[in-house]
């Protein structure tokens, strides 16, 4: 035991982010990847990670409205960018067409992959709002889920995709 | 589905009542917990497959920046292990390594980043053991034994049963069919790697949260393994980022944050690496098989005798059950008057093998499935018929003294049959494109616990009071399978309130009654029982009090929809809320209890007891496919699965957990394999896991899945709640057979092992060409030393469910006898 030894001095790097639209200033260890900074400098766990390797799709979030894989970027390459994460994605207390689609649908079983799929899909429907049902396979085709066999998550992300726009045609 | 329309809740679609929380991203899985003050602990993991520790020195270790503590095997003198008769593991290896991963030294620090770097500085002397890679080794090689317990030598476990004369039986069959197939192993993958968090709360009292699918024998074994009584902990089932089977066995590093928060008196957490989650894997063990089946000239059984060797890895884990259900559950199915099975688990130097999705029972049943489709092809009978002509009754008991409920089976292949266009679609497709079928069947829970006595399986309380709150506490963890839900719906719907106003609190053994656990498929039938009984005690004293109140008989009061009133009479009526008020006025402070105890095993013979379920589902699967033949890729456009679930509680999360099944499944038909590789000698001729990755360990994605037709057929099963059988293991039984069946209707070639590779296609299309037998598949099955079997007659032959235990030197006397006159 090393109880009297100086104390580890690790958070030397220093940036600022906007993260779900408020302006936050973080300071960590350079070493750590934006999904750490997340999770544990920024408290923001609904952001998961399934093998910190780039391989699962569970860290997925948007930084500058690009889906993004959080374990493979360094959070001091993010200075002055803006993310998105799950816990931004309803407005206030009303769910985002895609959370309720995904619940309406059983996207959702365990859930430990829904933050990194929700947030890919809503990079897609940013960004193609009227994707087919083969486009919407292939652009969650990095997010892997053990549970839903994926059919009901594509359901989910169509219903959406519907929802958003017949709200658009109302505004 | 006009049954449904008499439930409020049962039988429709809603959103889960745990959803909110997961498209949110307010769910706490274990890594999500922190606490203040602390620690980070990790695991060092030995680079050999097999070898004595000769020593460790943690001196450099202990002095690194941030450390507060290193751990070896001489902390924990105890070992555990999940079942009570394979008591085989330390949570750090003392002295003996038996994979590649074991784990023998842990470091606890201020953050990962230090205990990571104090790994390293950790010096082991290790000497180096034979390795023993295979199940054939294994058996070749006694000595060197891996544990000094088992059978002998390297065998953990040799089981032998036999119901009946099956050498008679073999003997007057028209034909007799004997076929060798190989499953390979696979590991449950979830998303969530396992975390686990402990907090001391002095006195020698400490909580643990942790992914875990059994919070209760993750209690009994780190009483066990810290001396301490089981009462002083609390364990504390985090909503897991899913399970399947892969976080039932208690682990090490639950084992080593737990005696660390206790000696330095801080939180300590652990989370496993992706790579770590490979080692500790307790996944698919891999079977060979053997099947000898007697059938009759029109396609009925008369006997069969399975031999099974399952390949363990390097600790006991469930193993001594798997090793029981690569046989049990087989005579489910289909009318077999005679059955023999000899099943031989063996240990050898990789990851243990354990529970996985169908626990020992995907494996048999894709023997059995495949080689019926051989005896349809050579009898030329179709394969639905066959199957159809021979499926097993309701209330039957099997030649193996398995009660038999409820039974769908018949109805689910007629009704796969029909959705699939089986007809037009069997036999008559072009060249390339084909389909095949398969069934199963699963139980809903297992007839026995895993440590031997006689209390509940499951308990439930309920707690109401004066605001019309309902609190409902079970032991019971949710897995992500929806147990939360259930446990609301069966709740909400005997009170007459929504699953909104039902607030579950489960998985945690320091205030919830005892549940044994996500696993066998039980959750829905025992928990759901218990709570049926524990609601409906609280209705009987809100109906009580309300009947009083408006002065009507109590037979007439009716609660639905948030009311309470009297049948008939639209002025006698009150909200839920003012019936629990006129309720605690009358009774005092309100809450009742429930609990299930599964009925009694028909069986009396030792070991009766593995197999017995309170109620089987059946299921039936088509599935087409397309092959390339000069590529030898298969691709599944589409698969219709029939799945007889007895009543579905929630359809939404029932059909989820068929495409779910079915995922799996296709998985294991075509890609997913455990496999490992010895490193070269140059380097160390390591025993090593060959793809510890998401990336490498193939999986199917979004693009590789088909469309699901899911097919849920209703029979209420009178042991179950609302009639509901289980969903979560079922559907993915039949598909693994399913596929190997539709390639042989596609391109004539048999591939009787999985996973079904095109290499493996390519193979036996090459000796299709050749005009060989285009069959990929294992060659021969080894000289297993089986046990002599317990011999049991089965029920239509008189028996009474015993054994007959001369019935071996009976029959040898009696050929003596013969051979004399």
């Amino acid at each position: 035991m090393n109880t009297m030894a100086k104390p580890i001095d690790r958070r030397k790097a220093h940036i600022r982010l906007r993260v779900n639209g408020e302006e936050v200033e973080v300071s960590f260890a350079p070493y750590k990847t934006l999904l750490e900074v997340l999770r544990e400098d920024l408290d923001l766990t609904g952001t998961k990670h399934g093998c910190e390797l780039g391989e699962c799709g569970a860290c997925a979030v948007l930084v500058d409205g690009q889906p993004l894989l959080s374990c493979l970027k360094l959070a001091l390459e993010c200075d002055g960018c803006s993310i998105e994460t799950i816990e931004g994605l309803a407005e206030g207390p009303e769910l985002h067409p895609l959370q309720a689609a995904f619940s309406d649908h059983g996207g959702s079983q365990c859930g430990y992959c829904t933050p990194g799929v929700l947030m890919t899909a809503k990079g897609l429907l940013d960004a193609e709002p009227n994707p087919s049902r083969e486009r919407i396979k292939e652009a969650l085709a990095g997010n892997l889920c053990r549970c839903t066999g994926y059919q009901q998550i594509v359901d989910s992300v169509e219903d959406a995709a519907r929802v958003i726009n017949e709200q658009r045609a109302k505004a | 589905m006009s049954s449904a329309k008499k439930f409020d809740v049962i039988g429709h679609a809603r959103r889960r009542v745990d959803g909110r929380a997961k498209v949110t991203g307010q769910l706490r899985y274990a890594d999500d917990l922190t606490l203040p003050r602390m620690l980070h602990a990790k695991l060092l993991r030995s680079p050999h497959p097999h070898a004595l520790i000769e020593a460790i020195d943690i001196a450099r270790a202990r002095s690194h920046p941030g450390v507060q503590l290193v751990l070896t095997g001489r902390d924990f003198p105890v070992p555990f292990g999940i079942m009570p008769v394979s008591q085989d593991e330390y949570p750090l290896a003392p002295e003996h390594v038996r994979y590649v991963g074991d784990p023998v030294a842990a470091v606890i620090a201020q953050d990962e980043q230090a205990a990571s770097e104090a790994l390293k500085l950790i010096e082991v002397t290790y000497r180096a053991l034979p390795t023993i890679a295979t199940p054939e080794e294994a058996l070749a090689h006694p000595e060197t034994r891996i544990h000094d317990y088992g059978e002998s030598g390297n065998i953990h476990r040799n089981q032998a049963f036999e119901f009946g004369d099956v050498e008679e039986a073999l003997a007057q069959s028209d034909h007799v069919f004997e076929d060798v197939f190989f499953f390979e192993g696979s590991t449950h993958m979830p998303m969530e790697q396992h975390a686990a968090l402990a907090a001391s709360e002095g006195d020698g009292r400490f909580t643990l949260w942790s992914s875990t699918q059994n919070p209760h024998y993750l209690q009994r074994q780190l009483a066990r393994v810290l001396q301490l009584p089981a009462a002083h902990i609390r364990v504390i089932a985090c909503d897991n980022g899913g399970g399947f089977g892969g976080k039932c066995d208690p682990a090490n590093h639950e084992m080593v944050v737990s005696k660390a928060a206790l000696m330095l008196g801080r939180p300590v957490k652990i989370c496993l690496t992706r790579e770590e989650v490979f080692y500790l894997h307790r996944g698919r063990h891999p079977v060979l098989m053997k099947f000898r089946t007697g059938v009759t000239r029109d396609g009925k059984l008369t006997g069969m005798h399975l031999q099974t060797l399952l390949d363990g890895g390097g600790y006991g884990s469930h193993g001594p059950a798997s090793t029981f259900y690569t046989g049990v559950l087989t005579p489910l199915t289909y009318e077999l008057p005679r059955f023999k099975f000899e099943a031989c688990r063996v240990f050898t130097n990789k990851p243990a093998c354990g529970p996985k999705r169908g626990h020992g029972t995907p494996q048999p049943r894709f023997g059995q499935e495949v080689q019926l489709d051989k005896i349809a092809e050579r009898l030329k009978l179709d394969p639905a018929d066959l199957r159809l002509n021979m499926v097993t009754k309701a209330n039957s008991l099997t030649a193996s003294w398995l009660k038999i409920g409820s039974n769908g089976l018949a109805e689910c292949i007629r009704q796969v049959v029909e959705g699939s266009g089986w007809r037009q679609k069997h036999g008559k497709l072009p060249e390339g494109r084909g389909v095949g079928i398969a069934c199963s069947s699963y139980m809903c829970g297992a007839g026995v616990s895993i440590y031997w006595n006689k209390m509940p399986h499951s308990g439930v309380a309920l707690t109401l009071d004066r605001s019309g709150q309902v609190t409902v506490f079970c032991g019971a963890t949710e897995v992500g399978q929806g147990s939360d839900d259930v446990l609301a719906a069966i709740v909400a719907e005997t009170l007459g309130i929504s699953t909104k106003e039902v607030r579950c609190v489960t998985g945690d053994t320091g205030i919830t009654p005892v549940d044994l656990g996500s696993y066998s498929s039980r959750v829905t039938i025992m928990m759901g029982n218990a709570a049926l009984q524990a609601a409906g005690r609280a209705r009987d004293m809100l109906v009580t009090a309300a009947a009083e109140q408006l002065e009507v008989l109590p037979a007439s009061i009716v609660l639905s929809r948030g009311r309470v009133f009297a049948a008939g009479d639209a002025a006698k009526s009150m909200s839920f809320a003012e019936a629990v008020v006129y309720a605690e006025t009358k009774f005092g402070t309100l809450g009742t209890v429930g609990s299930y105890t599964p009925p009694k095993p028909p069986g009396k013979f030792k070991a009766a007891g593995v197999g017995p379920s309170p109620a089987y589902s059946f299921s039936a699967c088509v599935v087409e496919v397309e092959v390339d033949e000069h590529t030898g890729w298969i691709n599944v456009p589409k698969v219709w699965i029939a799945h007889d679930i007895g009543r579905a509680l929630n359809p939404l999360l029932a059909r989820g957990q068929v495409i779910g099944g079915v995922y799996m499944g296709l998985g294991e038909a075509l890609m997913e394999e455990q496999v490992f590789r010895r490193l070269p000698p140059k380097l160390s001729d390591a025993l090593v896991h060959k793809i510890p990755s998401l990336l490498e360990y193939k999986s199917i994605t979004s693009l590789d899945m088909p469309e699901v037709e899911v097919i849920l057929v209703e029979d209420p099963d009178p042991n179950c709640p609302f009639g509901a059988k289980e969903v979560g293991q079922g559907p993915l039984l039949p598909v693994m057979p399913a596929v190997a069946n539709a390639i042989f209707d596609a391109v004539g070639v048999r591939i009787d092992e999985v996973p079904i590779t095109p290499e493996k296609v390519l193979r036996a299309l090459q000796l299709k060409r050749e005009g060989k037998n285009p069959r990929v598949g294992p060659e021969r099955f080894p000289d297993v030393h089986y046990a002599e079997p317990v011999f049991v007659l089965p029920p239509g032959e008189g028996g009474d469910g015993n054994e007959t235990k001369d019935h071996y030197k009976q029959a040898v006397n009696k050929v003596a006898e013969r051979a004399v006159s």
